[in-house]
């Protein structure tokens, strides 16, 4: 049937949106967890106002964010059963226990324990607040971590047999799932993304204030932290993405075949620049190309053989019976150009950030800035122009959200080019979808979440601008002496004077 | 005992636990409507579930997820045989998880009402559906030969199921205006007793009326047992209120869920979701079950991991243990 019209369609188009919206809080919150906790350890061992004020700033951005990234992820651990049924029956006995696991142990860590840390500022002591935030990091890492390794048994089934007489899937060893190198290089390779992405984030942020001198000793910290943040992720995210492209080639070559539109198989193969070709008789009509390329990325040498997309449909023709076992050519193509190209974008424009604004090292005693002062960007020995300079903070904040672009458009390309399998190998999408819901009731779900989705972005960003703007807070007196005791007081005998006064933080 | 049965029982708790914390955060979010008299009420409310009702959100996603690994079939069925219901379901928790986080983020009176006004109905109507849902679980829905629901919405909308609604929907709230007046002070908390009073009788009234229909159709042994319970904790719960015992009425309004919950399960068993068609088409604990192994594992986190969530999640209550008045709140907009 002509997929337009075919009845996991409308799911897909449901299962997309509702995902990559959701997947636009989940790399922000992953980082600005563990960022935040840092800054606040800073605080409580160096005692710095700037680290407290840095921790309030980010973290209140951190909780707009976690918000819509909470409630965005019940739909994920509900769609698997209402719109894709068959899926759930097939796969639930290996699939399940992962996301069971992520909400028994990872859920209800990021949910308990981020409560205390929003109205734990009058209630704990400092170093129990603080332990908090890497609690929520470590319980956003462990989901991560969980949710990870059960798309990768999508990507690359292990650890499992085939049930003779259900024709189910069942888990047979849950510690391949967890520790097969596609989990491995899937998870490295997304929380790598997800700090770039938090990294680029606090560059943005601080850029933004720094160009108009604003709230400077907070942002300057901020901008570092940011920065180095991004080069060592970003180069993080280069590594973990070639070791995941080289298990890719190995376990999906048509996946990657498609990510490079190469067609037939080449020996050496080149890496494509540009192409444009025609999908039906399959060929490209246009390609620019650097030779050998491809075959160092899947095989580490200039001079292998790497197998196109039509060698692959062949063989799994051959393999699992007539059909059409290609993606959409153009969507991996284009996805796995964008998903490196922001990418890489964010972590140039890091590394340039990095040495401009470099402290100490080879950098002439004159041009050094205080920790009060907006840093002065040095290119070689003489600072950058004015001009050029108001450039650079602008081109940070401008590319702020490119990470996010590159890891929608990632997750775009490697499932779609995983079609038409929803199990690689075993389980195909068009068998998937729900039986009993019909296209109308997935035309309304799918148009309620959309709008309501639409509507929440827009109050997001809003707040997010507005909180962005407003800089970090001024510290009150309360502030800067948290209590000693769990509860709340200083264990003083200030207990009546206590009794009354308001919260630190209410809804 | 065999570990799908165990299993049955894990998923039982996991929905108890759910309705016995969410029950009084839905209760809650009623009674900003049905106790509050102004913004400073309605924040004193809100905010004695501030720091917890996150947390008590997981155990629905626990249950969910820990259905989908133990059960994958009943997962399947159930929710895409509801799928209308539950996708309302999502929509008012999404709604209301924003609505808790969003409305102080802004002073503008309208920005605050509507968040206000979301809240209320986000929390009104999961509290409706969910005793609807489990009303048609229990009595049994049209299941065919595939495990496919083939029933329509309407067919979920019946009288039975409906006053499981209603039941679910006062018990949550009386739970609430018992929590209410357990964690907040000043002229508030003795509002929320007497509140509490007539919501309890409410819930005892419709509880009885849906138990006793549940028991005569399809009852046992052990649930008359448990539904002896769920109707004498709910007396005691009135009568503790009454007199002014704000613990122990939430301990037995508390207990009056988990009972009522069980009441559910024990009718259900063997089966987990009854087909109305034909009874050897019904999801059963052995028929929709996963493999031995999975369910091995899965015991070994649930015994690792529901006592540490169970220890840390009681600390939070204890950390957050002051009550509440319009003295406390900070200033909005923050």
């Amino acid at each position: 049937m002509d997929l337009a019209l075919a009845p996991e369609t409308l799911s897909r188009w449901q299962f997309g949106i509702t995902t990559v919206y959701h997947f636009l809080f989940v790399p922000l919150t992953i980082s600005l967890a563990s960022l935040t906790a840092g800054l606040e350890t800073a605080w409580v061992r160096t005692g710095k106002e700037k680290y407290l004020r840095a921790t309030m700033f980010w973290g209140k951005l951190f909780l707009i964010n976690i918000a819509m990234g909470v409630v965005t992820g019940i739909v994920q651990e509900f769609q698997f059963g209402m719109n894709w049924s068959d899926y759930s029956r097939f796969v639930g006995d290996v699939f399940g226990a992962p996301l069971a696991f992520e909400a028994l142990i990872a859920f209800f860590f990021e949910s308990t324990f981020i409560g205390l840390w929003i109205f734990g500022w009058d209630k704990l002591p400092k170093r129990i607040h603080v332990a908090c935030m890497w609690m929520v990091a470590l319980g956003t890492i462990l989901s991560a971590y969980f949710i990870l390794a059960a798309n990768s048994w999508m990507q690359h089934p292990v650890g499992y047999r085939l049930d003779k007489g259900s024709g189910r899937a069942e888990l047979t060893d849950f510690w391949l799932v967890l520790t097969q190198n596609t989990a491995l290089a899937q998870a490295f390779h997304t929380l790598a993304a997800a700090f770039l992405t938090g990294g680029a984030f606090m560059v943005g942020i601080a850029a933004f204030h720094l160009r108009r001198g604003k709230h400077v000793p907070v942002m300057r910290t901020s901008l570092r932290l940011g920065l180095i943040t991004v080069v060592i992720a970003g180069l993080l995210t280069a590594v973990s993405g070639d070791l995941l492209g080289k298990v890719m080639f190995k376990q999906q070559p048509m996946k990657m075949a498609a990510a490079e539109a190469l067609w037939d198989g080449e020996k050496p193969a080149p890496f494509s620049v540009f192409a444009y070709g025609d999908v039906d008789k399959g060929h490209n009509s246009v390609a620019v190309q650097i030779p050998g390329v491809l075959s160092f990325l899947a095989h580490d040498d200039f001079s292998s053989y790497v197998p196109g997309i039509n060698d692959v449909n062949k063989a799994e023709q051959e393999r699992f019976g007539p059909g059409d076992y290609r993606p959409t050519i153009p969507v991996a193509y284009w996805g796995f150009r964008w998903m490196i190209g922001f990418g890489m974008t964010s972590f140039a424009l890091g590394a340039l950030g990095l040495w401009l604004t470099r402290k100490k090292f080879l950098l002439p005693r004159r041009l050094r800035t205080g920790e009060e002062e907006v840093p002065r960007l040095v290119l070689l020995r003489a600072p950058l122009g004015a001009r050029l300079s108001r450039w650079y903070w602008r081109l940070a904040v401008w590319t702020l959200a490119f990470p996010l672009i590159a890891g929608s458009w990632g997750w775009i390309f490697t499932e779609m080019g995983r079609q038409p399998w929803v199990v690689y190998g075993l389980f195909q999408t068009r068998d998937a979808v729900s039986p009993g819901v019909s296209q109308g009731e997935v035309i309304l779900s799918m148009t309620v979440f959309t709008l309501l989705y639409a509507v929440l972005a827009v109050i997001e960003v809003r707040l997010l601008i507005k909180y962005v703007k407003a800089g970090p807070p001024e510290l009150t007196e309360d502030d800067l002496h948290p209590p000693t005791r769990i509860g709340g007081g200083h264990g003083d005998g200030d207990g009546d004077a206590q009794q009354d006064r308001p919260m630190a933080f209410s809804y | 005992m065999e570990l799908h049965d165990l299993w049955f029982v894990v998923i039982a708790v996991l929905w108890t636990g759910y309705f016995f914390l969410e029950g009084f955060d839905f209760g809650i979010g009623v009674l900003t409507k049905l106790l509050a008299r102004d913004r400073p009420e309605r924040r004193v409310l809100i905010n004695t579930i501030g720091p917890v009702w996150d947390g008590n959100e997981v155990w629905l996603l626990s249950a969910a997820g820990a259905t989908f690994a133990a059960f994958p079939e009943w997962y399947a069925t159930l929710f895409s045989g509801f799928y209308l219901p539950l996708l309302a379901i999502l929509i008012c928790l999404i709604v209301r998880g924003v609505a808790f986080e969003y409305r102080v983020k802004r002073s503008g009176e309208r920005w605050q009402r509507n968040w206000e006004h979301a809240l209320f109905w986000c929390s009104l109507l999961p509290a409706i559906l969910w005793g609807v849902a489990f009303g048609n679980i229990v009595h049994g829905v049209e299941i065919d030969a595939d495990k496919e629901y083939v029933g329509g919405l309407l067919d979920l909308l019946n009288p039975y199921a409906l006053l499981g609604g209603a039941v679910t929907l006062s018990l949550f709230t009386f739970h609430g205006a018992v929590f209410a007046a357990l964690k907040t002070t000043g002229e508030i908390r003795y509002r929320a007793r007497s509140c509490a009073t007539w919501l309890g009788l409410l819930a005892t009234g419709l509880a009885a009326a849906f138990l006793l229909w549940t028991q005569a159709d399809q009852g046992k042994g052990s649930s008359l047992a448990v539904l002896i319970v769920a109707l004498l904790a709910l007396a005691v719960a009135v009568g503790a209120i009454r007199a002014g015992r704000e613990g122990w009425s939430f301990a037995f309004s508390g207990l009056a869920i988990v009972a009522t919950v069980a009441v559910f399960f024990l009718v259900l068993f063997p089966a987990v979701m009854p087909s109305s068609l034909d009874e050897k088409w019904s999801l059963t604990v052995s028929n929709a079950s996963s493999s031995p192994y999975t369910l091995r594992l899965m015991s070994w986190c649930a015994l690792i991991a529901t006592p540490l969530v169970l220890l840390y999640q009681s600390w939070t209550y204890w950390v957050f243990r002051k009550r509440i008045g319009t003295q406390h709140l900070a200033d909005s907009a923050h």
